[in-house]
């Protein structure tokens, strides 16, 4: 507006990018806090350890950049995308993995492409795709929640393990862990068990797996709460966790309750995660309202597709960085109606042309 | 109730908008107030869109309140009258309140205090031709008073339509701070109604409505009472969410119809007026006057007495700073419209033209002396949820500064309405709308080139042509010669002699024409006869044809 000419918008804004991701960032607290009560010091030490390395590497890479430090170290986007990623890791992942993980999200995911605003991928999907590609074997060892652990880790313990690997005396890292539900689901399904011979596994629950309802519904409450102070509009969400619910009906009633039914897809993994805070970054989402049931569809069908029939246990990663190829082109197709034009906008400007 | 009244108050939401603090009532706690009469009138030619008006008056002339001082010599543009009686100082250019900051030429008036009226010739409108309605209008400079300064006359043309369905006064006033729309209709209801009716005449127009945003209970309940049972004008109260009082929003408020994509009000039978719009045409038509003064809201942080004053068109701006009270020492910046769409004013000295309803004064303490920074665009969409015409600001940003003008109009651009809607919401602070302004020059200028570009290269292929068209013909005629040539050698003569003789031939008969006899020699004295004769010889020597002088001739070179 012309009262900006010496720019200042007399009526301050209501929001800032900072804003927006500190709201996410008190979002993400009921799930987290659900994760560190039944997983332990190593989901803390995760989210720190993936928050300091990324901070140093936004400082490193913009001062590389010969851009200004303090306006984007402030925005909290770098956090964000830390915390994110950390919570896609495992309780007890070496320092390296994080490091690296973290790394590739914001040299490769963020500053190559030009920095906040300009990355077409997701940064914390990209960094956690490059790990489980990289390094399968860390990346699908989760430690069972706590209630199972005879002999979870302690503060110091997961520390150690952390940066050392060592664990203590007596303890080996089969001993404390699992393979996921999801991962349990796929493999004994593999195997030609039945569903409910599966389900009697100690690591399932009621909804999914053991823990992972509660960290879930956490998400799922800070999810909604963003959706009310319209951090986030429902779209995309909603589209989402819809795209991925009816599929997962649909396989359900057709095949006979051979399949995981699907409260149980959307409750296991990083469906609600991903529903909510991933999906819904707003710099590589489709823009448009329209276009996001789109793109919100489309992550909840692949990540069913990948889940099922794919070779990883979950698919939200891939899932998202696909629909994030797609989002410009959904885009350049769900442009909303202009007011004064036809529904189909066929009277643009540039018709006549 | 009537039928019509309670048809016309159903209403149609628009997409996106504001719910923004009003703060009208800084500025609505006392009436409207004259202003004193200002020692110097400063009046621009251009108040309105269109051509400037033509000055008709020179310096130390003296004018009459009323008196035409600039005359329209296009149509779309209206004459500007002397807002008081006095003497003409100047014409030149002065600092007026425009955007750009530029300089406009301006007729300055020193007032002489008495304020003298030319004669009025009020008019009356019932029998009244609507045409000359309009010429009458025209002549009382009358422009839209709700900031864009279009001629009225040229919006109450209903043109080849045969008549209007709907007529609207917009009394949304959604901007915040900004009141004298408020005020004028709490103050003269029955003038903006009396001049409605006048404007219902021009358009034949079937309905009325007046649209009210309903923060402003007062000027309603103000313009009910002067309605009183009458029924040929309903009042509707919109929800006060900006931008309703923009044209094309108030429209789809009141009938649910949307001015199509580059078109006007008038393809889908809608006319929307302002009502100080309304109020002047009331005073041009029944009372004569012409528009030489406006409602202006002075607000703000920094002015001590906030309020609605009544100023004369030229009066300098700092007038009106002064009898508001205005802390000089306190005072950032002062605003020329609203928070949203008003721009900067450069220059105290500018004066009150038709068009300036609000001077938004900032003090220190509300401008924070850091600016946010201007963050990179997250596409978080907030804009494309509160943009009014459903445009995706994100999208046009970016190839508004990628300077890719194609994309950018395939995105709509020339839809924005420039609310500033997106602006206010952003939250990495980029200031959209002045790209897209940014854009919508360059775009036009473009044009411009392109339509020079296309002249050129039309003369340029022209050019080409009646070269290749004349290399044609001299090959033509070329070639004639050389068939007529073989023509002649194939007669076994020697074609260069032919030539030669053809030639000589030629000659010889242009001098057997020549040697006709003039027809006024016949009476002549013989000293006359003597003199040709003279003349004649030095001729004969002179002239190289003469076969019979040649050799003399030659014999005297000779010697």
């Amino acid at each position: 507006m012309a009262t900006n000419i010496d720019s200042s918008p007399p009526l301050t804004p209501k929001t800032s990018v900072s804003g927006v991701m500190l709201q996410v960032i008190y979002a993400l607290v009921p799930g987290v806090l659900a994760y560190i009560w039944f997983f332990g010091w190593g989901v803390v030490f995760n989210i720190l350890f993936a928050v300091i390395t990324a901070l140093v590497t936004e400082i490193i890479m913009l001062r590389l950049r010969h851009r200004a430090i303090m306006p984007f170290i402030t925005d909290g986007s770098a956090i964000v995308t830390a915390i994110l990623l950390a919570l896609a890791l495992p309780p007890v992942t070496p320092w390296w993995v994080i490091f690296i993980g973290i790394g590739f999200a914001m040299v490769f995911g963020k500053h190559l492409f030009g920095g906040l605003g300009y990355n077409p991928f997701n940064p914390a999907m990209l960094g956690y795709a490059v790990l489980l590609i990289s390094f399968p074997i860390e990346m699908t060892v989760w430690p069972l929640p706590d209630m199972l652990n005879e002999t979870p880790l302690g503060f110091l313990d997961s520390l150690i393990f952390m940066f050392s690997g060592n664990l203590p005396q007596g303890l080996s890292l089969d001993g404390i862990t699992s393979a996921t539900v999801l991962d349990t689901v796929k493999t004994e399904l593999g195997r030609n068990l039945m569903l409910s011979e599966i389900y009697t596994k100690p690591i399932f629950g009621t909804l999914g797996g053991k823990g992972w309802e509660w960290i879930n519904i956490g998400f799922l409450a800070g999810g909604a709460w963003l959706i009310y102070r319209r951090i986030i509009s429902w779209h995309i969400p909603l589209a989402v966790l819809g795209g991925l619910f009816i599929i997962a009906l649909l396989f359900y009633i057709f095949g006979a309750g051979g399949l995981p039914s699907p409260i149980f897809h959307v409750f296991s993994g990083a469906a609600i995660l991903g529903a909510f805070f991933i999906a819904t970054d707003p710099v590589t989402a489709s823009t448009t309202l329209r276009g996001q049931l789109y793109f919100g569809a489309g992550i909840g069908i692949l990540t069913y597709i990948i889940r099922t029939w794919g070779g990883y246990p979950d698919g939200i990663a891939f899932a998202v960085l696909l629909m994030n190829m797609a989002a410009p082109t959904i885009d350049y197709y769900t442009k909303p109606r202009v007011f004064g034009h036809s529904p189909d906008n066929s009277d643009r400007d540039d018709a006549d042309e | 109730m009537s039928d019509t009244e309670t048809a016309a108050q159903q209403q149609w939401a628009f997409h996106g908008g504001l719910a923004l603090p009003g703060h009208k009532q800084i500025s609505t706690t006392a009436g409207v107030q004259n202003l004193p009469l200002p020692e110097q009138l400063i009046i621009p030619r251009q108040q309105h869109i269109g051509k400037p008006a033509e000055p008709c008056v020179s310096a130390g002339e003296h004018v009459l309140k009323g008196q035409v001082i600039a005359h329209a010599n296009d149509y779309v543009c209206t004459p500007i009258h002397a807002s008081s009686s006095g003497n003409i100082v100047s014409i030149g250019k002065q600092h007026v309140a425009h955007p750009s900051g530029l300089k406009g030429t301006c007729i300055v008036i020193d007032t002489d205090g008495k304020d003298e009226w030319i004669k009025l010739e009020p008019t009356g409108y019932e029998d009244m031709n609507p045409s000359h309605l309009r010429n009458l209008i025209r002549e009382a400079g009358i422009v839209g008073m709700g900031g864009a300064g279009f001629p009225t006359f040229i919006k109450l043309n209903p043109g080849i339509k045969e008549n209007i369905d709907t007529l609207i006064l917009n009394g949304a006033e959604c901007e915040p701070y900004i009141s004298c729309d408020d005020m004028l209709m709490r103050d003269r209801p029955d003038e903006i109604i009396a001049g409605m009716r006048i404007m219902r005449h021009a358009l034949q127009a079937k309905h009325c409505i007046i649209g009210i945003e309903d923060n402003k209970p007062e000027a309603c309940k103000s313009l009910y009472d002067a309605l009183g049972d009458a029924t040929d004008i309903t009042i509707t109260r919109i929800r006060s969410h900006y931008p309703s009082g923009s044209e094309k929003q108030t429209i789809k408020i009141l009938t649910g119809k949307e001015i199509p994509t580059q078109g006007l009000p008038l393809d889908i039978g809608v006319v929307c007026h302002n009502v100080a719009t309304a109020m002047a045409v009331y005073r041009a038509i029944e009372l004569g006057e012409p528009l030489i003064s406006r409602v202006v809201t002075v607000t703000g942080s920094a002015v001590a007495r906030p309020g609605n004053v009544n100023a004369l068109i030229g009066t300098p701006i700092s007038n009106l700073l002064d009898f508001t009270g205005v802390d000089y020492g306190n005072l950032s910046r002062v605003i020329i419209g609203g928070p949203m769409m008003g721009f900067l004013l450069q220059n105290r000295r500018s004066p009150v033209t038709r068009v300036v309803n609000c001077l938004l004064t900032y003090s220190h303490d509300e401008i924070k002396p850091s600016q946010p920074p201007v963050l990179p665009c997250i596409r978080c969409g907030e804009c494309a949820r509160v943009c009014p015409v459903s445009l995706l600001p994100q999208q046009m940003y970016w190839y508004a500064r990628a300077r890719d003008f194609d994309k950018v109009q395939e995105y709509n651009l020339f839809d924005c309405i420039e609310c500033g809607c997106c602006d206010h919401v952003c939250p990495s602070n980029i200031p959209l709308v002045q790209y897209y302004r940014f854009a919508k020059t360059s775009i036009s200028e473009q044009e411009q080139d392109r339509r020079k570009a296309d002249v050129a290269r039309d003369r340029h292929d022209f050019r080409l042509q009646r070269l290749e068209r004349d290399k044609r013909d001299r090959e033509n005629k070329r070639k004639k010669k050389l068939d007529a040539l073989k023509k002649s050698k194939g007669d076994g003569m020697d074609a260069k002699q032919k030539a030669i003789q053809d030639a000589l031939a030629r000659i010889s008969k242009k001098k057997a024409a020549q040697n006709t006899q003039p027809g006024n020699i016949s009476n002549l004295t013989t000293q006359q006869h003597q003199l040709i004769q003279e003349v004649e010889k030095r001729r004969a020597r002179l002239d190289p044809f003469d076969p019979n002088k040649k050799s003399d001739h030659q014999n005297e070179n000779n010697q």
